[in-house]
């Protein structure tokens, strides 16, 4: 089950470079949030500071308080902990290239040290059929490597491989830019499915897709979110000019 | 008008006779550098194919002068020496290299790591000798086959350093990223994610490492010193496949001639299969998988 | 699939409520027992760094224990051990200018065969040979560098130093007699001998290094040439070695440190004898191979320093030759990634 995320005065650097300026938001559990903006607008920064991977950078730096259920996720616990708790997909799908099928999705619980075999089976199972890949994969488990999917599938295994540690947020960086329209709309799918169970922040670049698979939308331009409301009113009546501007496509 | 037309033509034949006599030099020159090459193999497949035969493997050396026997026991030797070699070379190197690609990145002592590493690659190989001679083989008053094989194995390291740098940093991001995102511990991404993606390159370099030493006499000659007779001892001389070559070579039989081809013949298709297998493996792709 | 606008909208709507009795589930309560693995992380992190700096304690090792191990030598002889031409382990006096001179000698007769033929295989092979012999080329130049150097020692016996005193050397004796350089006797084995075989184990070394060097030249420059009229020959002096000199010379630099600590084809073929002569067919000795010969007969505590020191100042000569190679190989392919070679 999803939790909600409080976000209080976030702040983000890299470097010199004052990335994230005072962000400020609850995303609601058990629903899609999709942030939009132009490239750069630092929507991507805002979800990789929600799962404290903006870190791995060794130049980067975070001010401000995130609030993941009942934990502050900056001041509670470690990184390691904290994205135990919260899935995260990419913007290209990445399988471990080395591992069957069956491996990549299990390699959370695995390489996390939980050895037992028949929960593990039920895990992958389950997983892959939440990710709407089971039927196209169950006959070669293991034979097959994750990198010999298509790049559609490929996401889809990515997507099962968060969904196996059982998250309670799910984050998902672009996770179609991608792919090819056919792709696009499964994965959309299953984003759809998905909300109920997990509370979904999804980045896009894709007004439409937001528009599609998300209750609420945010809006970041320069680093600032500029709006926060309900996908309807962002895209029929938007509060603010810069809003308005962007989703009509009179923007830069 | 005229003028000038001219001494551009004689111009331009001078300039197409130096373009065809630099083409010709050129080839002249490969084939020289390739002539050797051939020579040599030529050579050490003739004179070693006509002498190996099943007691080369299956004998040690007779004595001075006597025909027969073969190299069973420098073999055996070099087995164990590069078996030392490669259980002290290879985890220190790969560490190091661990090291120079996730954690030392750009970093001051990444770069004197890197650095010294090239010395230690540069050190002439007799210098390792009489460096482990007085290390090891002074401290215990005996020459031993562990002395060799710490020789062996220093010599390995900056070679799987480098190579497993190299290697590591052709992980794709988004691998490492990946792991780090399922909350997998740095150390167990590093382990079971990055270098096991790299693994086929890193193992590659390890072999070329491996046959890089394995041809190796001067740092022998003073440490594990060779021996006429079985031996596997790590407190006792050793013989090793080029110390016997080595003193074949120097001596006045013939017939230890003929062993020495033998052993050279086997030596080099041992370490033909390893640098092969590498050459394979880096054309191929080492990272076909990753995109 | 919905339409994009048909989402009900969330803030009128309650949010779903939890399914009764749920828990967190096996998984769940797995992944929340495990620590943050800080510990784990920090003792893996200082053990990769210990083994890297074992390299650097090596190298330290091996520094200390040589300038240890030839104190008695250089308190003795000072700099003139260098300069003196004496090797008399009976009567304690040692000089290694005859070891250094054939080092140098037979190094130099080595770049000299060399270079011209390493540059001349890296034009071929990067500006002038069709592509499928390309691969193959450099594989072959590449398996030179993969024999070991005692193999090429006993090649050198039993077939380069006959092939030099039945074939080659008489005609360098009739033709370049005058100059000193090719004179009686000649055995064989000796300085050119030696040299030779270098220049063999060398050419590799050059020629690989040469060749990124050469690969690495902007094609930019090429073309900038080419669309000045220039012939091919015009086109690879001006726009490719012209800009890629400064790293052929760190080449050539790296194949002499490889050839000044070559030890034991040069052992087997130079003669090993300590004279300085001018003339290039005469036996000589190299500061490798003495040590490789009488290291182990080195009976008193004097002459084993004096080999040791030889050791020292090879170990030195290569750690400035190399590092001054690296810099200038480092020079022109910066932001290339570093290769093994």
């Amino acid at each position: 089950m999803g939790v909600g995320i409080q976000v209080d005065n976030l702040n983000a650097w890299y470097g010199s470079n004052h990335t994230l300026l005072d962000i400020n938001l609850h995303i609601p559990a058990n629903q899609a949030t999709a942030l939009i903006g132009p490239s750069g607008c630092g929507k991507s920064t805002f979800v990789r500071c929600l799962n404290r991977m903006h870190e791995t950078n060794p130049v980067a730096k975070v001010t401000g308080s995130v609030r993941i259920g009942e934990i502050d996720i900056y001041a509670d616990a470690s990184p390691v902990e904290i994205r135990r708790r919260i899935g995260m997909v990419f913007q290209r799908p990445n399988p471990f290239p080395t591992m069957s099928i069956y491996d990549n999705v299990a390699s959370g619980l695995k390489l996390n040290g939980f050895r037992n075999r028949r929960v593990t089976d039920e895990v992958v199972e389950r997983s892959l059929q939440q990710a709407a890949l089971w039927d196209e994969v169950k006959n070669d488990l293991k034979k097959k490597s994750g990198a010999s999917l298509s790049g559609g599938q490929q996401q889809r295994l990515c997507i099962a491989r968060a969904l196996a540690v059982d998250p309670e947020v799910l984050l998902m960086d672009e996770p179609a830019s991608a792919l090819d329209p056919v792709s696009t709309a499964k994965i959309e799918d299953l984003i759809f499915q998905l909300k109920s169970q997990y509370t979904i922040v999804i980045v896009t670049h894709n007004m439409q897709q937001a528009a599609r698979v998300a209750e609420r939308t945010g809006f970041f331009l320069s680093g600032k979110l500029v709006e926060f409301d309900s996908t309807h009113k962002i895209f029929t009546n938007p509060g603010d000019k810069r809003t308005e501007d962007y989703i009509t496509g009179r923007f830069g | 008008m005229t003028n000038s037309f001219r001494v551009s033509k004689a111009n331009h034949l001078r300039r197409r006779l130096a373009d065809h006599a630099a083409s010709a030099l050129a080839v002249a020159a490969t084939i020289i550098v390739v002539a050797p090459l051939v020579a040599i193999f030529v050579y050490l497949l003739y004179k070693g194919a006509s002498s190996l035969n099943l007691d080369f493997f299956t004998k040690i050396p007779k004595g001075p002068g006597e025909t027969g026997g073969g190299m069973a026991n420098a073999i055996w030797g070099s087995a164990i020496l590069l078996g030392i070699g490669s259980l002290l070379g290879v985890p220190i190197g790969i560490a190091a290299g661990i090291f120079l690609a996730e954690y030392g990145r750009g970093s001051k002592l990444a770069n004197i790591v890197r650095f010294t590493a090239d010395v230690l690659n540069g050190v002439p190989s007799i210098v390792m000798g009489i460096s482990v001679y007085s290390l090891i083989v002074l401290p215990q008053k005996h020459f031993s086959a562990f002395a060799g094989g710490v020789a062996l194995g220093i010599m390995m390291i900056p070679t799987i350093t480098r190579t497993t740098e190299e290697m590591l940093l052709m992980v794709p991001h988004a691998i490492r990223e990946a792991a780090l995102g399922l909350g997998v511990p740095n150390w167990r991404s590093v382990l079971s994610i990055t270098l096991r993606t790299a693994s086929p390159g890193v193992i590659t370099g390890c072999m070329l490492a491996f046959a890089r030493v394995a041809g190796e006499t001067a740092p022998l000659l003073f440490t594990a010193l060779g021996n006429q007779f079985w031996s596997s001892s790590l407190n006792e001389p050793i013989a090793a496949l080029p110390l016997q070559i080595y003193t074949y070579a120097i001596s006045p039989y013939d017939d230890w001639h003929r062993l020495a081809w033998a052993g050279a013949l086997v030596l080099i298709l041992l370490i033909m299969v390893s640098v092969s297998l590498v050459r394979y493996v880096t054309t191929r792709g080492v990272l076909k998988g990753a995109n | 699939m919905p339409g994009p606008f048909d989402t009900p909208d969330p803030v009128k709507q309650t949010p779903p409520a939890l399914p009764p009795g749920q828990e967190p589930s096996a998984i769940r309560k797995f992944l929340l027992s495990r620590g943050s693995s800080a510990l784990a992380d920090r003792g893996f992190r200082w053990l990769m760094i210990g083994c890297a700096l074992s390299i650097f304690a090596i190298v330290a090792l091996i520094a200390t224990e040589l300038v240890m191990r030839s104190q008695l030598t250089i308190a003795k002889f000072g700099l003139k051990f260098f300069f003196g031409t004496a090797w008399d382990p009976v009567n304690g006096d040692f000089g290694a200018l005859p070891f250094i001179y054939g080092t140098l000698v037979s190094s130099a007769v080595a770049l000299v065969i060399a270079v011209p033929l390493a540059v001349g295989v890296s034009i071929f092979i990067t500006e002038m040979c069709p592509k499928f012999l390309r691969g193959p080329l450099s594989f072959l130049t590449e398996l030179l560098a993969a024999i070991p150097s005692v193999v090429y020692g006993l090649w050198a016996i039993f077939v380069l130093v006959p092939l030099l005193r039945e074939h080659v050397n008489p005609v360098l004796m009739k033709l370049f007699g005058w100059s000193g350089l090719f004179v009686e006797p000649n055995f064989g084995i000796g300085m050119l001998a030696a040299g030779v075989i270098l220049s063999i184990m060398i050419l590799p070394v050059i020629s690989s290094l040469t060749r990124e060097v050469m690969t690495s030249v902007p094609h930019s420059q090429r073309e900038a040439v080419l669309a000045l009229g220039a012939t091919r020959w015009e086109m690879i002096r001006m726009g490719v070695l012209r800009n890629a000199r400064i790293g052929i010379v760190g080449s050539i630099i790296l194949g002499l440190g490889r050839a000044l600590g070559e030890t034991m084809a040069v052992t087997m073929v130079i003669g090993n004898r300590p004279d300085i002569v001018k003339n290039l067919l005469a036996p000589g000795y190299s500061m490798a191979s003495v040590i490789a010969n009488e290291f182990s007969e080195a009976s008193d505590d004097m002459y084993l320093s004096a080999l040791i020191e030889i050791g020292l100042a090879l170990f030195i000569v290569t750690i400035i030759v190399n590092a001054l190679a690296r810099l200038l190989v480092w020079a022109v392919t910066r932001g290339a990634p570093a290769r093994v070679n």
